[in-house]
């Protein structure tokens, strides 16, 4: 597999990080060199293995459905930026 | 050319839990911005989700009432997207492995019955509120929403018009209601859904491009987003032009779809298997046990209305499509045992009332049992038709108690027959003409001196009764 | 008395009967910070006024006797990826610079319950994404072995802090090794607990199915104590296993115990003094009455990719909510809400984190997810299956740490790959989700210290814990510190 600069500007608006044109080459052959190492693992045969995302088996983690106290507004808005009347401030977003 | 539609529905809805999804805030609509918000629903570093179980009962109470298979060995998967409404930049929803698959709901539209198939049922996290704040011109996001549980109900593309869509979604309100998943209050934004829509020339296999219309929040306005975009897209193809796959925003005040801005909306949501949860594993035991709580659902209400009660059709489709009329219904039958009366009454002055005062059928809140009341007191010859109806307006508006209430305001029928006599006399002692009009053979004016006699008791006695008499008094004068 | 010879249990042990008070025990360790801090740079946030405040107050809870834990009044470091209520807890990165939580971390918190004195917050590679400390927004920490060389990573200012006396113990967390390599490499003993053991509440996620909590101390013994005190059932983390908290006395008996050296640990790259400790460590089990065999795990070598695809991916989900909206860096200037998104990203993260990000984004991207993401954990369920087959023969395996002793400072980077290939050794354990336990077992020609790792079943710290116990009985590489080699 070859990260090309099209693929390389398609994962950078998915993560929505900025490859300055200082950084890219570098980047790109970086990134390359270690997808390409990734690629050993076509070596294993993987058919019928079921994908683990779990090591152990644990189960049927629940809550009950009991209301806690939430926290103080002023703790939630505390590290923001941004704030206005208690909310989060961003630029426009909704028309 | 001909086009028919094809139409698919993915309607989300809030659970009526009293807690998050993921966390132990309360779900309680309304309240000041980031009120009802912790460190885990509005995403702070280092926090993790421990799910409610509630919201998996309430979702196998869903899957079993709109007969879907339920999964057995189910799994949350996160869905990557930056929005400012959604705090950890990924919804936790459900992709590969949804808790309910396969079901259907069986609708009638102008007698034809048709069942539309459910792909699947998955549980999910709401996201926040944004709110333009035209001063700074800016938006202000609120997290009270965020991580309220929502089970997202996907159909196959099965309907064809809107009459059927507006079909599916009374019946699968109803449904929501009556299991106690979800209040379903639209305006509220509990009950929500996404248009899928394709056109294709008549009898074509082939399907034509679909768009999306997204969070359509009420059923007159989701018949015109259909009836819309439906013209929209014949409209292209007849110009030569080609539908694109988009998702578009339904303006329901202009009438017209939009197309959402698509820059940076790559539809590339990297799904993959939460790590911070655990799968879910749901035995015979737990499904059966949920089952067993599950109440009477509104098809199997439906046929024993009409086999034991034998009311029409029409009234018991009306009245079992909304579990608050189903439970004046019962409570009010409960009380008097007659199911022709309390069904007559409901689809005439409770309906008539609520069209007149705007009110919702979950916000009707005069006590059932009191119409059962009502009905028994106009049965006993309590009162008559004409002045029920004025106290259940009474007992509508402000739950007055019918008994206590006609006691209260004198509005007993005069039964008593020596009563009744001395008004007719007097009617007929001060009525001289009318009296002589009679003698001379005119019968009109009986009614006239009838309603003399209703007049002067004040609407409270037996019409039959005071006829009896007066005929009785004029009798005498002839 | 000089009390920086005291391991952290003979300190508490030294509270407990008065010999030293723990304001007393507290301002020396923050003299010693404040005198080696300018040569190791071992913490992002040292904290003073805090320290000595809880030291009074610890000190009066002990009097009271209401801390009754050998642990009580014992100064200590934590990683700057673990939550502290009002403390700065950057995770060492200009993203969360200014960043100050509104909760504590459950295991700091177990520990602040049985009187701990927390100091601060140690220096870690950003994120802890990274093997040698050096990708620090806050500068790199210095081995105190060698200042040249890096103390390891991601966990490497709390290895270091323990090495240069600046903590009597620390916490880091291990994602692909990141308690085990920066331990090895500062000749101290770590443990990363069985996934699961300790909870993640309060840990700032790099690869949710990874991470975990551990304990760095000088000893199997202080190692253990901690274990104890952090470990146990969190109802916060739907991955904390619901087993009872962990009560056993160390045990040194060695005999019978049947130990496997897998021979990939030993491949290409790995250093000639490194191999012959651990082969002499192996020897050490046996004249205890152990028998140590080799053998092949062949899997072993696809733990590499696997881990950095698992990794990549979720710290690329992970790392999303840093948007600069609620908390961390926000740009100054952007056009709108999208570029509000790329400058505050573009700005508070390194170059290292957004490598992995990007990385991360790739593999789950619509088209790769399979050939990628899915294979990954696949590869992680034959891994997990190698192990098994492993433990159905011996009690627990024995290999080197890394490859090598600690790289010089700017070697690393030379050439990123090469870098992850470093991490060979310890991988697969996270991966597997296993307990591993790293104690030190010698000194190389140059004189930086080597780690032997202990690999044990799931859920089985104590067979580790014992067998590293033996080790430290039978041998004194433990005991040798940067000072002693000095004089």
């Amino acid at each position: 597999m070859k990260i090309t600069d099209e693929l390389l500007d398609y994962i950078g608006i998915l993560a929505r990080l900025h490859i300055s044109d200082e950084e890219r080459e570098k980047t790109k052959q970086e990134i390359n060199k270690i997808v390409e190492y990734m690629d050993i693992l076509n070596e294993l045969d993987t058919t019928n293995i079921e994908a683990m995302s779990h090591a152990f088996p644990v189960r049927n983690v629940f809550r009950e459905d009991i209301v806690q106290p939430s926290v103080n507004r002023e703790d939630i808005i505390l590290n923001a930026a941004n704030k206005k009347e208690g909310c989060f401030k961003v630029p426009k977003a909704v028309e | 050319m001909e086009f028919e539609t094809v139409l698919g529905l993915e309607v989300h809805t809030e659970l009526a839990t009293d807690t998050k999804i993921f966390c132990s805030c309360s779900t309680e609509f309304g309240g000041e911005p980031n009120t009802h918000v912790c460190e885990v629903c509005s995403g702070m570093p280092g926090t993790l989700p421990v799910l409610n179980k509630q919201v998996v009962e309430f979702a196998i109470r869903t899957g079993l009432a709109t007969n879907c298979e339920i999964t057995r060995y189910n799994k949350f998967d996160r869905k990557n997207y930056f929005y400012p409404d959604l705090p950890k930049a990924y919804q936790v929803s459900q992709l590969y492995l949804p808790i309910c698959q396969n079901g259907h709901i069986d609708i009638e539209v102008n007698g034809v019955k048709k069942s539309i198939r459910i792909k699947e049922i998955h549980m999910e996290e709401d996201a926040g509120k944004l709110i333009h704040d035209p001063w700074d011109d800016c938006t202000l996001v609120d997290y009270n929403r965020c991580g309220v549980p929502l089970l997202e109900i996907v159909s196959e593309p099965d309907f064809s018009n809107g009459e059927e869509v507006i079909a599916y979604l009374t019946k699968l309100k109803a449904i929501l209601q009556y299991t106690g998943v979800s209040d379903c209050k639209m305006e509220q934004g509990s009950l929500r859904a996404d248009v899928n829509l394709s056109v294709k020339p008549v009898g074509s296999k082939e399907l034509g491009t679909r768009t999306e219309m997204k969070n359509i929040n009420s059923f007159k306005a989701i018949a015109r987003a259909i009836e819309g975009e439906r013209a929209r897209q014949i409209e292209l193809i007849k110009e030569g032009k080609k539908v694109i796959q988009e998702t578009r925003r339904w303006d329901d005040n202009k009438g017209a779809s939009y197309a959402m801005r698509s820059k940076e909306n790559a539809q590339d949501y990297r799904y993959f298997p939460e790590p911070d949860l655990v799968p879910i594993e749901i035995d015979d035991e737990w499904i059966e046990k949920v089952r067993q709580s599950l109440p009477e659902l509104p098809e199997a209400k439906k046929a024993r209305y009409l086999s034991e009660y034998k009311l029409p059709e029409y009234d018991v489709d009306i009245i079992t499509g909304s579990k608050d009329l189903v439970k004046i219904f019962e409570q009010a039958y409960e009380v008097c045992q007659n199911a022709k009366e309390v069904s007559n009454w409901i689809m005439g002055e409770v309906l008539r009332l609520a069209s007149e005062t705007s009110t919702l059928p979950e916000d009707i809140s005069f006590d059932a049992k009191n119409l059962g009341k009502l009905i028994l007191l106009v049965k006993n010859g309590v009162v008559n038709r004409n002045t029920a109806k004025e106290v259940f307006e009474k007992m509508f508006s402000d739950n007055v108690e019918p008994e206590q209430y006609i006691e209260q305001h004198n509005l007993k029928m005069v039964n008593d027959d020596s009563a009744v006599k001395e008004v007719v006399s007097k009617v007929i002692e001060s009525n001289p003409d009318s009296i002589e009009q009679f003698k001379q053979g005119n019968e009109k004016v009986n009614k006239f001196l009838m309603g003399q006699c209703m007049k002067q008791l004040k609407g409270k006695a037996n019409p039959a009764v005071v006829t009896k008499i007066l005929d009785e008094e004029l009798s005498k004068l002839k | 008395m000089d009390i920086f010879q005291l391991s952290a249990l003979e300190l508490g042990k030294k509270i407990k009967s008065k010999e030293i008070g723990v304001v007393e025990a507290t301002k020396a360790v923050l003299e010693n910070i404040e005198k080696k801090e300018p040569e190791y740079h071992c913490y992002v946030t040292v904290c003073k006024k805090e320290a000595l405040k809880q030291a009074e107050e610890v000190q009066k809870k002990i009097d009271s006797g209401e801390y009754q834990s050998p642990l009580a009044g014992v100064p200590a470091g934590v990683k700057d990826n673990m939550c502290t209520k009002g403390m700065q807890t950057s995770c060492s990165s200009r993203m969360l610079e200014t960043f100050k939580p509104v909760y504590t971390a459950t295991a700091v918190q177990k520990l602040q319950n049985v009187g701990a004195v927390i100091l601060g917050k140690t220096n870690m590679d950003e994120f802890a994404m990274g093997s040698t400390s050096e990708t620090s927004y806050f500068g790199i920490t210095k081995n105190p072995w060698n200042t040249e060389h890096v103390p390891g990573g991601s966990s490497g200012g709390s290895a270091a802090a323990v090495a240069a006396k600046e903590a009597f113990y620390t916490l880091g967390s291990d994602t692909g090794g990141s308690i085990r390599q920066p331990a090895s490499y500062c000749g101290i003993t770590g443990l990363k607990p069985t996934y699961g053991t300790v909870s993640r509440y309060g840990l700032i996620a790099y690869a949710s199915s990874l991470d975990q909590i551990g304990p760095m101390a000088k000893n199997v013994e202080d190692v253990t104590e901690i274990y104890k005190t952090i470990a146990g059932h969190d109802n916060k983390d739907s991955t904390s296993v619901n087993h009872p908290s962990p009560s056993f006395t160390l045990c040194e008996d060695m005999k019978g115990k049947k130990i496997g050296i897998p021979i990939e640990f030993f491949g290409e790259g790995i250093d000639a003094d490194v191999k012959e400790a651990i082969y002499k460590a192996a020897k050490v089990y046996e004249s205890l009455g152990a028998e140590v065999e080799e053998i092949s795990m062949p899997t072993i070598k696809y733990a590499i990719p696997a881990y950095y695809i698992a990794a990549c991916a979720e710290a690329s989900s992970n790392l999303s909510r840093y948007d600069g909206i609620k908390y961390g860096h926000c740009a100054e200037k952007y056009d709108d809400l999208v570029d509000l998104y790329y400058q505050s990203r573009s700005e508070g993260f390194g170059s290292e984190v957004k490598k992995r990000i990007l990385i991360g984004a790739f593999v789950l991207s619509s088209g790769y997810y399979d050939a990628y993401y899915n294979k990954a954990l696949q590869v992680k369920a034959l891994i997990k299956q190698s192990y098994d087959d492993a433990f159905g023969k011996y009690d627990f395996l024995l290999t080197p740490t890394a490859p090598t002793t600690a790289p010089k400072i700017g070697e690393s980077f030379k050439d990123t790959l090469k870098m992850y290939l470093s991490d060979i050794c310890t991988v697969s354990v996270n991966l597997a989700g296993l307990p591993g336990l790293v104690v030190p077992c010698g000194l190389d020609k140059t004189g930086l210290p080597i780690g032997l790792q202990l690999i044990g079943k799931a859920f089985n710290e104590e067979t580790l814990l014992n067998a590293g116990f033996a080790f430290q009985k039978a041998t004194d590489f433990h005991t040798v510190s940067p000072e002693t080699i000095a004089k």
